[in-house]
């Protein structure tokens, strides 16, 4: 099956891509003997033994092509965040929508770009970006990505800009005949002291077969600092594959945040690298199956240098036949000395038929150090329910307020309003018997 | 109002309490006093419900209903109400909204309308200054970064708010100071009232010279030992456990 796949795969990007640039084509074509020689990742391999790709393999998704299939549908409209103001970059099918989007006036030399129009104005600023992220490859999926890169975003702040105003990057998926594919490349630029909040939002169609395949790669100068949300509501039949890799410079400060709710199957890798002195991140996630989900989240933070700080915190429920995987490593290189790094995992299993396989790393090769790791699977806390029932609260909405509680702990950190309500309410919708605890949350 | 007859109580194959009995009625206030491990607390948490404990024999009737064969949510709608050693903090749980559920819960179960959201609001702030609960711990989540006084206070707090016909206080003077004490225990003194019986479990006589009980009880080894007014009280912190049990033993 596999090869077929990868025949499929190598036929597709003969098709639709064009000869361009040689620095492109030579990009791509480099990735895609990449991919010919990776294949696709099999269970057979550590970083994938949990996850199962066949079913995306299976299926023969196309591009979109500039015909019909590229009308945004009635779901449109709902992803714009009311009461928040935003600058608004909307993609149907994995193609930028100048028409549906809305930029507002941006800082003096900010590129707030589609990316298919900034390989053609800002060749250089891409190149520059990518070039900063050698060696993407090694898996099929990521090497496919590299392979037709075409769409996405260029984000590029210069040094000492703050751009005040969230940029909201909507990628939503339609229903077609044929399900379509879309391959994104993100690139965010931060210079020497600039400072950004990038949400990265993903939905589609309800029941919607569509496979999402995206790499987001953010480089962080010195001193510079962003927030970054990656919300993943995607149809309950999609395929969600992304990447997102952070370099950080020193002094840099990235926080991340993971919401992992929708998709058939899903995986979500994130790379960060602590290259410089006093670097910082955060990385929040929480992801919620129920149904058949598959979600894999895969984190790697490397500390490149010393007194850098790493704070990882991952929340999972799960219901049904639901299963999850997380794995994150933390690894403190040689001469990272006062590294500190936190990470927790903690999950909670609604079902007997739901499962988690968490797996929390540490690799350390400095000796002056501070890291400590965790992971929980477990039931509701006892005393908690004890306390709520002790109230008058009986047991089911006691129990539905505290998975509530649990999950919420991830959102309610979310500093931007309107999107802490849209996650909130979307959490109601994946508990059981949310019904009961509307009040308490509203 | 309540009506213990010879409970025997078993916490993880552990015999706690070794046939105790205790009567109390409507209008009264009980303290039952004790050494560390004499099942104070074993009887505080049966009282409310908690799960962990095995009543191996005797019975527990309330307002005529044998209260053990009620969740401890049916309990609380009946007017039991418990306040914790250790209140729980539970995060992503707003106070204000437990509170409201709870008392909504009550009155639904009572046959009362239930209250709206202004009328609500209006009770919260007359019952704050009874207790001088701070204006934004309320709208945290229960007991989220309170300090121990905080959430001793926010238990009376709740107990205002509920009205309860019993309530039960476990060791509601532990952790306080003096200050503190003082508030929580005018809070507990304008909760007394003819209506409403309440049981005091404590470890110290201190708490009884703010809330003067008409009962006062010995717990000692799963059982009541002795009884007595409130100077019994003072005879314990003149002469120690030890020396009542010694009575205790010898009569």
């Amino acid at each position: 099956m596999s090869q077929e796949a990868l025949e499929f795969y190598v036929a597709e990007h003969a098709r639709t891509i064009a000869l361009d640039t040689d620095w492109l084509h030579g990009l791509r074509q480099s990735a895609l003997s990449n991919f010919r020689r990776a294949g696709f990742p099999d269970t057979r391999q550590e970083d994938w033994r949990y996850t199962d790709v066949r079913p995306i393999l299976k299926r023969r998704f196309v591009q979109a092509g500039d015909s019909g299939d590229l009308a945004a549908d009635a779901g449109f409209e709902g992803m714009r965040f009311a009461g928040l103001d935003a600058h608004e970059l909307a993609f149907i099918n994995g193609h930028y929508d100048k028409g549906l989007s809305r930029l507002g006036p941006l800082p003096q030399g900010v590129i707030l770009t589609s990316l298919a129009e900034a390989l053609i104005k800002y060749p250089q600023q891409v190149k520059d970006c990518l070039a900063n992220f050698p060696g993407l490859d090694a898996n099929g999926f990521q090497a496919l990505n590299t392979a037709f890169l075409t769409h996405g975003t260029l984000l590029y702040v210069p040094a000492g800009v703050t751009v005040a105003t969230p940029v909201h990057l909507i990628f939503r998926s339609n229903r077609q005949p044929e399900p379509r594919m879309a391959f994104l490349r993100n690139l965010i630029v931060l210079g020497r002291g600039a400072s950004l909040t990038v949400i990265e939002d993903y939905s589609g169609t309800a029941d919607a077969e569509y496979m999402t395949n995206v790499t987001t790669c953010i480089s962080g100068g010195e001193g510079a600092s962003l927030r970054h949300y990656k919300l993943q509501g995607e149809s309950q039949k999609s395929y969600h594959i992304a990447a997102t890799h952070i370099r950080q410079a020193r002094d840099c400060r990235v926080e991340s945040c993971s919401i992992a709710l929708g998709g058939a199957l899903v995986r979500n890798d994130i790379t960060a690298s602590l290259d410089g002195e006093g670097a910082e991140v955060a990385l929040d996630g929480l992801y919620m199956g129920n149904g058949r989900q598959h979600v894999d989240n895969h984190t790697w933070i490397h500390h490149r240098s010393p007194h850098t700080t790493s704070r990882e915190e991952y929340k999972g429920v799960l219901n049904d036949h639901a299963r999850a995987v997380f794995n994150g490593k933390v690894i403190v290189h040689e001469h990272a000395q006062k590294a500190d790094a936190r990470q927790a995992n903690d999950n909670l299993l609604l079902s007997d038929n739901a499962e988690i396989d968490t797996k929390p790393e540490l690799e350390i090769h400095a000796d002056d150090v501070k890291c400590s790791h965790g992971a929980t699977i477990g039931q509701l806390d006892e005393n908690m329910l004890f306390y709520l029932r002790s109230r008058a609260v009986d047991a089911d909405t006691a129990r539905s307020l505290l998975i509530f509680a649990f999950a919420d702990a991830v959102v309610s950190r979310i500093g931007l309003r309107p999107i802490r309500e849209r996650l909130e309410a979307m959490i109601l919708g994946k508990l059981p018997d949310s019904g009961l605890i509307k009040e308490f949350v509203q | 109002m309540l009506s213990i007859k010879n409970l025997h109580a078993n916490v993880a194959d552990k015999k706690i309490l070794k046939g105790l009995n205790l009567e109390v009625k409507t209008g009264e206030v009980h303290a039952i006093m004790g050494p560390n491990g004499s099942g104070k607390s074993t009887l505080a948490n049966i009282l409310a419900g908690r799960s962990g404990y095995e009543v191996t024999a005797g019975t527990i009737t309330y307002e005529g209903k044998n209260l053990l064969d009620m969740d401890p949510e049916i309990r609380a709608r009946e007017g039991v109400f418990l306040a914790f050693q250790y209140p729980v903090e539970i995060p992503g749980v707003n106070n204000v909204y437990l509170l409201k559920a709870a008392l909504n819960a009550i009155r639904k179960h009572r046959g009362e309308q239930e209250l709206d959201a202004m009328e609500f609001l209006k009770l919260v702030k007359d019952k704050m200054k009874l207790v001088k609960v701070r204006e934004d711990l309320m709208s945290r989540a229960v007991n989220e970064g309170f300090s121990g006084g905080e959430k001793k206070r926010n238990e009376i707090f709740q107990m205002a708010i509920l009205e309860p016909k019993l309530a039960i206080l476990d060791e509601t003077d532990s952790g306080l100071d003096i200050d503190a004490l003082r508030i929580v225990s005018e809070g507990v003194n304008s909760l007394r009232g003819p209506q409403r019986a309440i049981v005091m479990v404590t470890h110290y006589q201190r708490l009884l010279n703010y809330i003067v009980p008409d009962h006062v009880h010995v717990l000692a080894d799963g059982r009541i030992i002795k009884s007595g007014g409130k100077d019994l009280a003072l005879k314990l912190e003149a002469e120690g456990y030890d020396r009542v049990r010694e009575e205790a033993a010898v009569a």
